[in-house]
């Protein structure tokens, strides 16, 4: 049974309408050799919102998220970043579209011969900056942001899994992309650091208007993202109805996949009301 | 059933061949346009050439000293013993010392190239890479290229040396020749063809060793276990070979006068 799509919220519809989406995916299907990973699969996250993926583990997230890279190509459908068709451009055509993405991979996926520092700057030396000084404000600034300054010399395999998820998002967005991809990035981690994740991905989206992909399990994360702003007096999270209005909430989206298929899709309000049996057991 | 698994084999190996001369088309090609990586190939020299030199230098000594032994043996009855700088020297350079330098780096190195690519690859820092903008082909395989292209011929060139010296230790000391005897004939033993052939196979090997390390890393499948897999594969792949080149290159050089 699929839910049928049920009409956005109104502001998320004043937003997105109109306006090209900044991710879209068209009907996209891939499979690997005689395995259906993606079937049919549609979606678009606008300027400035957050989508919430959700599904079981070899559900095809993060297929789907190295699918709006480009680092795979889809059998069927289309992939559009930005209103651009990703699949007849070249890897070198990608490049300039994938500076403006940042991703944080599932294990972090840190360059292991490299030290925290250089894993930062890597980005910002392939974009052909020069100007050391530059380079090193900037990776400073970026791991202040994700109060990691301290590791700036470690080299990743020193680093335990929080502060290696918490560099991978400063490589990610120290070239201030307009588009974050979060594969599960607080999966595995105790429920602090977990937060203070939350927290990061929140001050992203609120502060500098970043369109976000988050996968993830947990669903406490999912709803902190939904429900909670960033405040930058508090530091922290404060919940959107208290905030008295003053900020702006930003329309988050959930994605169910199911065996391949996009099984719900839909608001916050919409998945915690369900009455599907199979989304029901997902939110216990 | 029997020939739809062959058909399958041959079609692989054939795609293979194929993935394999794209690997070297573009990883030549991409020395010639930027981004360039002057830095990864200058690492790359240092732990391919330097960190095999001495693996070489003790290869190319021992395998001079016991062709000297076993040829003394067979020259003594002829009484031919003063024959023995040219044996070594032209073995040394001609086969010896290419194939053997070629042999040990593609254990060292083909196996090293392989397993760091599979293990990047695995963990998904090659997609880390392409993500923030870099072509593994270039920051990852082209190095490695130049690299053992430029280290390989040295590091034959220091071998045949420390052959013919080998050579020299056990000449004078088992077979009591004169230094002066076994170099001279050493050095007039040696053509410029010898040369030629001896200094023309390591840029061969070099491809080889380094391709095939950075062919098994890049297609490694399997996690980590297949990190195992590929390096295995990648050093009795680039071995085999290296010695199938090197027979065909040396009937090519005989066919075409060079001998
Ligand atoms: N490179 C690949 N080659 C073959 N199959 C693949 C490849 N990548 C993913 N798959 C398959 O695609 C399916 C989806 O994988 P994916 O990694 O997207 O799952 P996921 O939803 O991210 O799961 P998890 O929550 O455990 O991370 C899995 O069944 C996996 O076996
Ligand atoms: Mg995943």
């Amino acid at each position: 049974m699929t839910l049928p799509e049920a009409e956005p919220p109104p502001r998320a519809r004043d937003r997105s309408e109109g306006q090209t989406a900044v991710v879209e995916l068209r009907h996209v299907s891939l499979a690997f050799e005689e395995k259906q990973v993606l079937n049919d699969v549609s979606f678009r996250v606008g300027a400035g919102e957050t989508l919430v993926l959700l599904g079981v583990t070899g559900s095809g997230k993060s297929v789907l998220l190295k699918l709006i890279l480009g680092l795979l190509k889809p059998d069927a459908g289309q992939v559009l970043v930005g209103g651009q068709d990703l699949a007849p451009l070249s890897e070198s055509q990608l490049y300039p579209i994938r500076q403006r993405m940042g991703i944080v991979f599932q294990e972090g996926a840190l360059f292991d011969s490299l030290s925290v520092y250089e894993n930062v700057a890597y980005r910002l030396r392939e974009e052909g900056l020069k100007d050391e000084a530059r380079i090193e404000r900037q990776v400073r600034e970026v791991l202040r942001f994700v109060e990691m300054e301290h590791a700036l010399e470690k080299m990743p395999a020193e680093l335990s899994g929080g502060m290696r998820r918490r560099v991978s998002i400063a490589r990610a967005i120290v070239n201030e992309p307009a588009i974050m991809l979060y594969d599960s990035p607080t999966a595995g981690l105790d429920p602090v650091t977990a937060h203070t994740i939350n927290i990061l991905i929140a001050k992203l989206r609120d502060v500098q208007n970043v369109s976000s992909l988050v996968v993830t399990q947990r669903l406490a994360d999912a709803y902190a993202l939904a429900h909670f702003t960033y405040s930058a007096e508090q530091q922290g999270l404060v919940a959107v109805a208290s905030d008295g209005g003053l900020g702006r909430r930003v329309p988050t989206h959930f994605l169910v996949l199911r065996d391949g298929t996009a099984y719900f899709s839909g608001s916050t309000d919409e998945l915690t009301s369900t009455p599907d049996p199979y989304l029901r057991k997902f939110l216990a | 059933m029997f020939q739809v698994l062959f058909e399958r084999f041959v079609k692989g190996k054939v795609l293979a061949v194929q993935e394999f001369t794209d690997l070297l088309i573009n990883s030549v090609r991409h020395a010639f346009t930027r981004p360039r990586y002057l830095v990864d190939t200058l690492v790359q020299m240092d732990v391919i050439g330097f960190g095999s030199l001495a693996i070489v230098l003790l290869t190319g000594f021992f395998t001079g000293g016991v062709l000297a032994l076993q040829t003394y043996r067979t020259l003594s009855t002829f009484g031919e013993v003063g024959l023995l700088g040219q044996v070594v020297a032209l073995s040394m350079v001609r086969e010896l010392g290419p194939v053997l330098t070629a042999l040990m780096v593609a254990g060292r190195n083909s196996s090293g190239i392989a397993s760091e690519i599979g293990s990047m690859l695995v963990s998904e820092q090659i997609d880390a890479m392409r993500a923030l903008g870099t072509d593994p082909l270039r920051k990852l395989v082209t190095p490695r290229l130049y690299a053992t292209l430029v280290t390989l011929p040295l590091l034959t060139i220091l071998a045949d040396f420390c052959g013919m010296l080998g050579g020299a230790v056990v000449s004078t000391s088992t077979a009591h020749l004169s230094s002066a005897e076994y170099w001279t004939l050493a050095y007039q033993a040696l053509q410029f063809e010898d040369c030629f052939q001896g200094l023309t196979k390591p840029f061969f090997f070099a491809i080889i060793v380094a391709l095939v390390g950075c062919y098994f890393g890049l297609h490694t499948t399997g996690g980590t276990e297949g990190v195992g897999r590929s390096t295995t594969r990648a050093v009795v792949v680039a071995c085999v070979l290296i010695l199938v080149v090197d027979f065909f290159y040396t009937k090519f050089l005989i066919a075409t006068g060079f001998f």
